[in-house]
């Protein structure tokens, strides 16, 4: 899973049945400092995530089926918490 | 998932059982900014878009998931959702960066 900041929302009207009634966000991965940023990508939200939240998004098909509990989801990534906080120990590089 | 914006259409007459039927368009993966990222490339169509459509994409096993009806097909990209409506915040209204000890984001 990734930590990752919701900078973004996706409207489509016409879109595969399985992504009927979901809300498509845009993220952006979060990075340490000094690191490149990597690139953006779209999720599903499925804790009522809005822009601005920094959430936790499973990126592998196989806990996005098990997430939506759909075994057939063409889905891959899905969003399954919402950060408060993040400690990062200073002695780590 | 990721945005690609369709570029054209791609017809192959000798393809392996099972993909017959199925739309090829070319498309080329962009970002948030619509910037594109990487090269062109080839994106089994399930929802009847066009050339100049902005559209949501799925990669790897997902997309064959994406197929209708016969779901062990050969294709590692799918196009799922035609977009609409993009609504993204312009560079730097969020800090992206962790910092050592505790990031409060509440």
């Amino acid at each position: 899973m990734i930590l990752a900041k919701v900078t973004g929302t996706v409207v489509t009207t016409i879109s595969h049945p399985h992504y009927k009634n979901r809300r498509l966000l845009v993220v952006q991965p979060l990075v340490m400092e000094g690191e490149n940023q990597d690139e953006d990508f779209i999720a599903i939200d499925n804790t009522h995530a809005g822009i601005g939240d920094t959430v936790l998004i499973n990126r592998e098909g196989g806990g996005a089926r098990q997430v939506l509990k759909n075994p057939d989801a063409c889905i891959i990534s899905v969003i399954v918490g919402i950060v408060d906080s993040v400690h990062i120990d200073s002695a780590s590089n | 998932m990721l945005f690609g914006r369709v570029h054209g259409t791609a017809v192959c007459t000798i393809k392996i059982a099972g993909t017959e039927g199925l739309k090829l368009l070319v498309v080329q993966p962009v970002n948030r900014k619509l910037e594109p990222v990487g090269t062109l490339q080839v994106a089994a169509d399930v929802v009847q878009a066009g050339p100049g459509d902005l559209c949501v994409m799925v990669r790897s096993r997902e997309a064959a998931l994406a197929m209708p009806e016969i779901r062990f097909v050969p294709v590692d990209l799918a196009l799922v959702g035609i977009v609409d409506e993009l609504n993204v915040k312009p560079d730097g209204t969020f800090d992206l960066v962790l910092k050592k000890g505790t990031n409060s984001f509440t």
